[in-house]
């Protein structure tokens, strides 16, 4: 089609969708803030996360996000995300050094600059898994797995014993020293309800860390579980956890 | 021989006394327990709403593309392009719910620094390089536009886009 | 990271579980403990250990009635407590030990001191006048009935619940073995042994104590103490200690000859960090000695004054090591990281809400509570029938002469 008609199919759908998005945005602006969608069905979703270690850089911005989306405390520094740095030097293979400075939320200062060994950046987060310890040991109820599978805490319930930090073998949940209850990552369950990604996604600049919707076939997720080596961390404490990682080193705890 | 009732009648001033305590326990759980205790699991199940209900801080890609489009298009050919907004920009939903809030250019050099510096663990497929070698003391937009940093792009301009 | 040497996890630097934590299992180890001994006269007709029977029964109330305390002082919100007895979730052990408290408690331990009590209580109601009237009368639950009949029925019913305390008191203490035992994620607490180990070296404990106790208010009260008996308890104890110590090393040597994934770090831990609560404190001292001392009193012959003082050694040493034996399990397994790359350190504060000033307190407030007991329920000189009371008494509440 010639030139001119071709500008205005495209200057017509940019007015359409701008246009919408205007109206979006009034809306939104008129609300205050963006209300949890009600279309959002429990049934319909079953969350877990796919990290590729062969992409993670290290940059700490999922850290970072976390904190910022979550209102994590600062001091004392806990996390609900964080990423570890493993070296391995090859003549000591089964004593890796790792260090995970501040969680990884401002980058890792290099450590290892004759580059020798093997080094790689893990981020960890609660695993979400199907066969918690955390909320098995829950006193009271306080904890729980949802129907579309995110582990939450309810912080009006929480009595605050720390069982549950006990029980956790990936060491991803703390007790919040401001509501004196348990707290940990919730996949930002607040921005799952209402059609967004967890901030660590949406943050990460390698797109080594994605949300993945296993009841959705049209997710790329089942494609990618499919055709890539993938491990959980600490598969032999048998709690079916839903973070998936490609490129899982052995030498990871 | 079996205890006349007098004989036994003490057991049961203390049966009366365990049974006034199990009333009261009874009185407390249907006055305490919150009444959706249980509805969906061993948990309150309005507990995941109370969770939902947060309000977000970051906007999503998504809702930057809604007003960026231009952006968008500059940065379509390089490898930002899948880049989220809010990783460089911080979080950006109050602009989104008011673009009159203003949002922070991240700095030219240490923003960049972050991802991009050559570090030892940092994977060959992601360009990392060393700055000092790169480009000296320079900050990193004198020659790449942060959207399209492609070297054949030329400089940024210093404005918002590109 | 100061106090931290290698990798941890960031989240788990902190200890959760202080020594509140470690005073639980020792308060509710000597309970059951003590109870155990008490149901040595009771159900298996041990008569030479009878004077402590009461004792041994009112120290494990005022233990037991303390015991919820340092778990209060710890919890984020002891306000929302009751929530683990109004909803409990019944696969979390610690919210069944809830009720397995409140069953030992009330069910076992309030019924069968009020049984043993009853005629006491109700002589010393009709003996006394004004306020303490009340309070004895109100101890009594109003009852005035000491006829022979009613008295033996007091004692069969308290038969049964002592032979129905048993098995609860080894659940009483082997639920808290499980709290432990059963954390997969910790392989310091992980095994089948620990509600076991638990419950043994909670016998030891509550024996020691209450054998101690004996010893000394007999001291305090300047009578003569019955040898016969404290050499009959520190038979028990010896025999008890011996079991525990088995089950102990039984333990150990599995750890040691399996040597799984975290036998390396816990090794290390136990040879640095653990090494003068667990070596020294622990097995030595608190274990090996007192054992030895134990093991010569009845192989050779003391005097009795030797072998009290022989016994109050061997106990005290006892009741140190199953203390120090609770610290290394609670505080041990906090010690170390899940990841088995590094260690951490415990900061045991002074005056703050879990450091050791209140855990001071919460160890000398059962004593307090034990000191009035004893007041109130005195285990010895059960007041005399009066005069004036024969003809009742004779008469029982069915009228007719006996």
């Amino acid at each position: 089609m010639d030139k001119t008609r071709r500008d205005f199919l495209i200057l017509g759908t940019r007015l359409l969708v701008m246009t919408g998005a205007t109206a979006a945005a009034l809306e939104h602006v008129l609300n205050g803030a963006p209300e949890a969608a009600t279309e959002y069905k429990k049934a319909e979703h079953w969350w877990a996360m796919i990290i590729d270690l062969e992409k993670c850089i290290g940059a700490g911005h999922c850290v970072r996000a976390c904190k910022t989306e979550n209102d994590v405390i600062d001091e004392p520094m806990f996390f609900r995300t964080w990423v570890e740095r493993y070296h391995i030097d090859m003549e000591d293979p089964d004593h890796p050094i790792v260090d995970s400075p501040d969680g990884g939320i401002n980058g890792f200062p290099e450590k290892y600059p004759d580059g020798s060994g093997k080094t790689f950046f893990v981020p960890k987060l609660c695993n979400h898994c199907e066969d918690s310890p955390c909320t098995q040991v829950c006193p009271v109820g306080a904890t729980f797995q949802t129907d579309d599978g995110v582990v939450l805490i309810d912080k009006d319930y929480c009595v605050g014993c720390r069982y549950c930090i006990q029980a956790c073998p990936y060491g991803c949940r703390y007790l919040d020293p401001r509501t004196h209850t348990a707290d940990k990552c919730t996949l930002c369950y607040h921005r799952l309800t209402r059609g967004l990604i967890p901030a660590c996604c949406e943050a990460c600049p390698a797109g080594a860390r994605q949300i993945a919707d296993l009841k959705n076939p049209n997710d790329p997720a089942h494609e990618y579980l499919r055709t890539h080596k993938m491990q959980v961390l600490k598969p032999q404490m048998a709690t079916r956890a839903k973070v998936f990682y490609n490129g899982l080193d052995g030498a990871v705890r | 021989m079996k205890p006349s009732f007098k004989d036994v009648e003490h057991l049961v001033r203390l049966a009366g006394l365990f049974l006034a305590g199990l009333l009261v326990f009874a009185v407390a759980r249907a006055a305490y327990v919150p009444e959706d205790f249980g509805k969906f699991g061993h948990y309150r199940a309005s507990a995941p709403a109370d969770e939902a209900a947060r309000v977000p801080v970051y906007a999503g890609r998504a809702r930057c593309v809604e007003c960026h489009e231009d952006i968008v298009q500059v940065a379509a050919p390089s490898r930002h392009n899948t880049l989220g907004c809010e990783g460089c920009h911080g979080a950006l939903r109050q602009h989104a719910d008011n673009p009159e809030v203003a949002v922070q250019k991240p700095d030219s050099r240490a923003g960049c620094m972050r991802c991009h510096s050559a570090k030892t663990g940092r994977p060959a497929s992601f360009l990392n390089i060393d700055a000092e070698e790169h480009s000296g003391p320079d900050p990193c937009a004198s020659c790449h536009k942060p959207h399209d940093p492609r070297a054949e792009s030329g400089e940024s301009n210093g404005q918002n886009a590109p | 990271m100061p106090g931290v040497d290698g990798f941890m996890y960031p989240n788990e630097i902190e200890l959760q579980w202080s020594v509140l934590i470690v005073l639980y299992p020792f308060i509710t180890g000597l309970v059951a403990g003590a109870f155990i001994l008490a149901s040595l006269e009771r159900v298996f007709n041990v008569q030479a250990v009878r004077p402590t029977y009461r004792l041994a029964l009112l120290t494990a109330l005022a233990f037991l009635l303390v015991a919820p305390l340092p778990l209060q002082l710890h919890l984020g919100h002891p306000e929302r407590s009751f929530e683990m007895l109004l909803t409990p979730h019944t696969t979390s052990a610690m919210a069944m030990f809830g009720f397995v408290y409140l069953w030992y408690l009330m069910v076992v331990l309030v019924v069968e001191i009020w049984l043993e009590y009853r005629k006491p209580l109700v002589m010393t109601a009709r003996q006394s006048t004004g306020a303490k009237r009340l309070i004895y009368r109100a101890l009594t639950l109003g009852s005035d009935n000491l006829s022979p009949a009613s008295l033996l029925v007091d004692d069969r019913v308290g038969r049964v619940v002592t032979i129905i305390g048993i098995p609860s008191a080894f659940l009483l203490h082997g639920y808290v073995g499980f709290i432990f035992g059963s954390v997969k994620a910790n392989p310091w607490w992980s095994t089948p042994m620990m509600p076991i180990v638990f419950l043994f070296s909670a016998i030891v404990s509550g024996i020691a104590l209450v054998m101690l106790l004996y010893i000394a208010i007999c001291s305090i009260r300047r009578v003569s103490l019955d040898i016969v008996c404290v050499d009959t308890v520190s038979k028990y104890l010896f025999y008890a200690f011996l079991v525990d110590f088995s089950l102990e090393m039984i333990d150990l040597m599995h750890r040691i000859y399996e040597a799984d994934e975290s036998f390396r770090a816990l090794d290390f831990m136990v040879k640095t960090r653990l090494f003068t609560s667990q070596i020294v404190l622990q097995i030595v001292l608190g274990t090996v000695v007192p054992l030895g001392i134990l093991a010569a009193t009845q192989l050779v012959s003391f005097s009795s004054k030797a072998r009290v003082r022989l016994y109050v050694t061997a106990g005290l040493l006892t009741l140190i090591g199953i203390l120090a034996m609770r610290w290394n399990v609670v505080i041990g397994g906090q010690l170390f990281s899940k990841s088995f790359l590094g260690y951490t350190t415990y900061k045991v504060g002074f005056a703050t809400r879990e450091g050791l000033l209140p855990a001071i307190l919460v160890m000398l407030l059962p004593f307090g509570i034990l000191t009035v007991l004893l007041k109130l329920l005195p285990p010895w000189n059960d007041p005399e029938i009066t005069i004036d009371e024969i003809p009742a008494v004779m008469m029982g509440p069915s009228g007719g002469a006996r």
